[in-house]
C-alpha cells in the first residue's frame, strides 16, 4: 500500500510519514497541492490523506484533479477545521467515516486505510 | 383585590428596565394617563360648561318669568281694587253732590238712596249724614246710630281735611268686617256736611278669593300695620298681623323674594293702593312655581351624568385599548431585537469556537504525531525499553491531546450546529453533546445526572442548533435552581407516532404557583437583581415554537421543576421555511 500526505503542516505529516515507515507503509508526503499533482503523474498511489485547508487550492478541488490522473486513487480527508460546509463536502465524497477530524490517531488512520483498500 | 387585578391592564406595572437604570418609570401609564386627561378634558369641559351656562341663563330666564308674573297679576288685582272702591266713593260723591243736605235729611229719601245703592252695587249696610259739628244727623241702616257725635274720631277730622275717607277694616259692634266709605260735601255757601256709608267687605274679598293663581298663590289686603284685612290662605285670619314683614312704601308694584321661618321660599308681590290705609299682596311659593323646571332640569342632569359617564368610558375603553397595542407592539420588537442579538450573540460564538479549534487542532496534530513517533521509537529500540518514565510520560502526553482533541470536537460540532440548518439527528447524541458543556459543573457541585432514553426514538429531523440551545438553556435553568448534590432526570420516550417527548426534572427550589404561568412571557423574571433579563425560557419557548413542538412546565415549590417539551420527530414545510 502507497500513500500519499498532502497537509501544509510540514511536522506532521513527516513524523506521520516516519510513523508510517514504522508500520512498513510505504508514503511520500508534501506540502502543498501543486506538489501532490506531480507526484500523483509520476507515481502510483493507493490512498491519499488531504487536509482540506492547502495553500493555494482547497482539498476537495484538489481530489478532483487527482481523481482525473488517478482515478483509483481512493481518499481520506484530515482536517482541522470542521464548519458544516466543510463536513457536508468532504463527508459526500469520502463518506462520513473517511472525514478526520484532527488530532488522528495512527491507528484510527490505519484502519480507515485498510477499510478502503479492502473495500 | 383579584379583580383589580384581573382588570388592569398589562402595560400597568410595566417598567423600562432596560433603557433606564435604576429610574425606571412606568412609561405607559403615564402615557395612559396623560391621554384620559387631555381627551377626558378636551371632551368634557365644552360640554360642562356650556351645560352650566345653560342652566344658569334658563334658571334666570325663569326666575325673571315669575317675578313678571306675579307682579302682572298685583297690577291687575290692585287695578280691580282700586276701581272697587273708586266706584264706591264715586257713587257716594255723586248721591251727596245730586242731593242737598237737606234733600237728604229726608229719611225716606235717604232710606231709597241706601236701597238703590244696594241695588246698584250691594255690600251697603247703612248710609248716615254727618253735621258740621260731628253730630250724625240723619242715619239708615240696621241700627239707632241717629245723633252719634263722631266729632272726636280720627276718620272723622280726616275726612274733614282731605275731603275723602276709606277706612281699615274693623269688626265694630256689628261683629261682622266692613269698612267706612266717608265724603265731604262742601256747599255753595261754604258749610258742609259729610256722607258716611258703610261697606261689608264680602265682594271686597271676592275679589280676591277669585283670582287664579299658581303655585299656592295667596292673595290678601292689609293695612299699614300689616293687619289682615281680607282672609289669607296661608298667613292669618282677618285681623291678625301677618307672618311677613310689612313692605315699604312704593308707587309702583314690587316683587321680592323671601324666604319664611320654615324656609319655605316666597314670591311676594305688592302695591300701595293710594289713598287707602291698603296694600295689596300676592304670595307665591317659589317651589311650586319652579317645579316644572325642576323636573325640566332633573332630566337634563340625568342626560347630562349619563353623558358623561358614557363619553368617560369611550375614552378610559379606548385609551385603555390603544396603550395596551402600542405596549404589545413595543414588546415584540424588544423581543425580536433581543431574538435577533441572541441568535447573533450565538452564531458569533459559534464561530469563535470553530476557529479556535481550527488553530489548536493543527498544532494539537503536530504534538500528536511527534509524541506517537517517540512511542514508536521507544518501542523498537531495545535501550529504552525498561525506561518506564519515558515511556508514561510519553503516553500521558498522548492521552492528554486526545482529551484536548475531544474538547475541540466538542466545540466545532457544537459550532457546527449553530449553521441554521436542518439535520437528522440522535436525541440522545444530542443530550450528551449539550452534557458535555456541563459536565464540570455537574462534578463540581456533585450534580447526579442520569439519562432514560426509551430504545424506540428514531433519529429525528430538526434544526439541531435550535434544539441544542433549547437543551442548553433548561439544563442550564436546572442547574441554577439546585443546590449541591442535586439530581437532574433526563427522560425521553414517543409521545404517539409523530412525535417525541423530553423532559428535564430536576429536584432545585421550584418554582411559585404564581409566577408558573408567567415563566414564558418575555421579561418575567425573578432574579432581577442577580442580573436575569427574563429572557432566557422566552427565547426557549420560541425556539421549541419555531421546531414546532411545545414546551410545558411543572413544579412544586422545593420539590422540582419539570420541564417538558414535545417535538416533531420530521420538522413540517412551515417551520422549515421559518428556519
Amino acid at each position: 500500500m502507497r500513500v500519499l500526505l498532502v497537509d501544509d503542516e510540514k511536522e506532521l505529516v513527516s513524523t506521520l510519514a516516519e510513523r508510517l515507515a514504522i508500520r512498513s507503509i510505504d508514503s511520500d508526503w508534501v506540502t502543498d497541492g501543486e506538489d501532490a499533482l506531480k507526484l500523483v503523474e509520476t507515481h502510483c498511489y493507493d490512498v491519499a490523506v488531504l487536509d482540506i485547508r492547502l495553500p493555494g487550492i482547497s482539498g476537495l478541488d484538489l481530489q478532483k484533479k487527482m481523481k482525473l490522473k488517478c482515478p483509483d486513487l481512493k481518499f481520506i480527508f484530515m482536517t482541522g477545521h470542521g464548519s458544516l460546509g466543510d463536513f457536508q463536502a468532504g463527508a459526500t465524497e469520502a463518506g462520513t467515516d473517511y472525514y478526520l477530524v484532527k488530532p488522528v490517531g495512527i491507528d484510527e488512520l490505519i484502519e480507515k486505510m485498510n477499510n478502503l483498500m479492502s473495500a | 383585590m383579584s379583580l383589580i387585578n384581573r382588570i388592569k391592564p398589562k402595560f400597568w406595572d410595566y417598567r423600562d428596565m432596560a433603557s433606564v437604570p435604576y429610574r425606571a418609570t412606568c412609561q405607559f401609564r403615564r402615557l395612559w394617563y396623560g391621554v384620559i386627561l387631555l381627551t377626558s378634558a378636551v371632551a368634557l369641559f365644552p360640554l360642562i360648561f356650556l351645560a352650566v351656562i345653560d342652566y344658569k341663563a334658563t334658571q334666570h330666564d325663569i326666575e325673571s318669568e315669575i317675578l313678571l308674573r306675579t307682579s302682572r297679576l298685583v297690577s291687575n288685582t290692585r287695578r280691580t281694587i282700586s276701581y272697587f272702591l273708586e266706584e264706591r266713593k264715586s257713587a257716594l260723591d255723586f248721591v251727596v253732590h245730586d242731593n242737598s243736605f237737606e234733600k237728604c235729611a229726608n229719611p225716606d229719601r235717604l232710606d231709597g238712596i241706601l236701597s238703590n245703592l244696594k241695588n246698584a252695587f250691594g255690600g251697603f249696610k247703612d248710609i248716615g249724614l254727618i253735621g258740621p259739628l260731628g253730630l250724625q244727623r240723619f242715619y239708615v241702616g240696621p241700627y239707632n246710630l241717629k245723633g252719634k257725635d263722631y266729632s272726636d274720631q280720627e276718620w272723622y277730622q280726616q275726612v274733614v281735611e282731605r275731603g275723602e275717607y276709606i277706612s281699615d277694616v274693623f269688626l265694630g259692634f256689628r261683629h261682622v268686617p266692613h269698612l267706612i266709605i266717608a265724603i265731604k260735601y262742601t256747599s255753595e255757601s261754604g258749610s258742609y256736611c259729610v256722607l258716611r256709608a258703610t261697606l261689608n267687605t264680602e265682594q271686597f274679598n271676592d275679589i280676591l278669593s277669585h283670582l287664579e293663581m299658581a303655585g299656592q298663590g295667596d292673595a290678601f289686603v292689609i293695612n299699614h300695620q300689616g293687619i289682615l284685612q281680607t282672609p289669607s290662605r296661608f298667613h292669618g285670619k282677618v285681623f291678625q298681623k301677618i307672618s311677613l314683614p310689612i313692605p315699604e312704601y312704593a308707587h309702583r308694584t314690587r316683587v321680592f323674594e323671601w324666604e319664611t321661618a320654615d324656609g319655605v321660599p316666597l314670591i311676594i308681590g305688592y302695591r300701595y293702593i293710594s289713598d287707602t290705609p291698603f296694600i295689596l299682596m300676592v304670595t307665591k311659593q317659589k317651589t311650586e312655581l319652579m317645579k316644572p323646571w325642576y323636573n325640566t332640569r332633573k332630566e337634563l342632569i340625568g342626560f347630562l351624568i349619563i353623558s358623561v359617564m358614557f363619553i368617560l368610558l369611550v375614552i378610559f375603553g379606548g385609551t385603555t385599548y390603544l396603550v395596551n397595542r402600542i405596549y404589545m407592539a413595543d414588546q415584540r420588537l424588544i423581543m425580536t431585537l433581543h431574538n435577533v442579538e441572541y441568535s447573533n450573540k450565538m452564531a458569533s460564538i459559534g464561530r469563535l469556537a470553530a476557529g479556535v479549534a481550527h488553530e489548536i487542532n493543527n498544532p494539537l496534530a503536530v504534538i500528536n504525531e511527534k509524541a506517537g513517533l517517540i512511542k514508536d521509537l521507544l518501542t523498537i529500540k531495545k535501550e529504552y525499553e525498561k525506561n518506564d518514565a519515558l515511556a508514561g510520560s510519553i503516553e500521558v502526553i498522548i492521552s492528554s491531546v486526545e482529551r484536548c482533541g475531544r474538547v475541540t470536537k466538542r466545540l466545532l460540532g457544537f459550532a457546527r450546529h449553530m449553521d441554521v440548518s436542518i439535520q437528522s439527528i440522535r436525541l440522545d447524541e444530542m443530550v450528551q453533546e449539550v452534557l458535555e458543556f456541563l459536565h464540570k459543573e455537574a462534578e463540581y457541585r456533585a450534580i447526579a445526572i442520569s439519562l432514560h432514553f426509551s430504545d424506540e426514538i428514531p433519529r429525528i429531523e430538526t434544526d439541531a442548533g435550535k434544539l441544542q440551545q433549547i437543551l442548553l438553556n433548561i439544563i442550564n435553568n436546572a442547574f441554577a435552581a439546585m443546590e449541591k448534590g442535586g439530581r437532574l432526570d433526563i427522560t425521553a420516550e414517543m409521545a404517539g407516532q409523530e412525535m417525541v417527548s423530553i423532559t428535564i426534572s430536576d429536584d432545585g427550589c421550584g418554582i411559585a404557583e404564581a409566577n408558573l404561568k408567567q415563566v414564558f412571557e418575555p421579561f418575567f423574571s425573578t432574579k432581577t437583581v442577580e442580573g436575569g433579563t427574563g429572557l432566557g425560557l422566552s427565547i426557549t419557548y420560541g425556539l421549541v415554537r419555531e421546531l414546532g413542538g411545545s414546551i410545558d412546565v411543572k413544579s412544586k415549590v422545593n420539590k422540582g421543576t419539570d420541564f417538558t417539551i414535545v417535538l416533531p420527530l420530521t420538522i413540517g414545510e412551515k417551520e422549515k421555511m421559518d428556519t
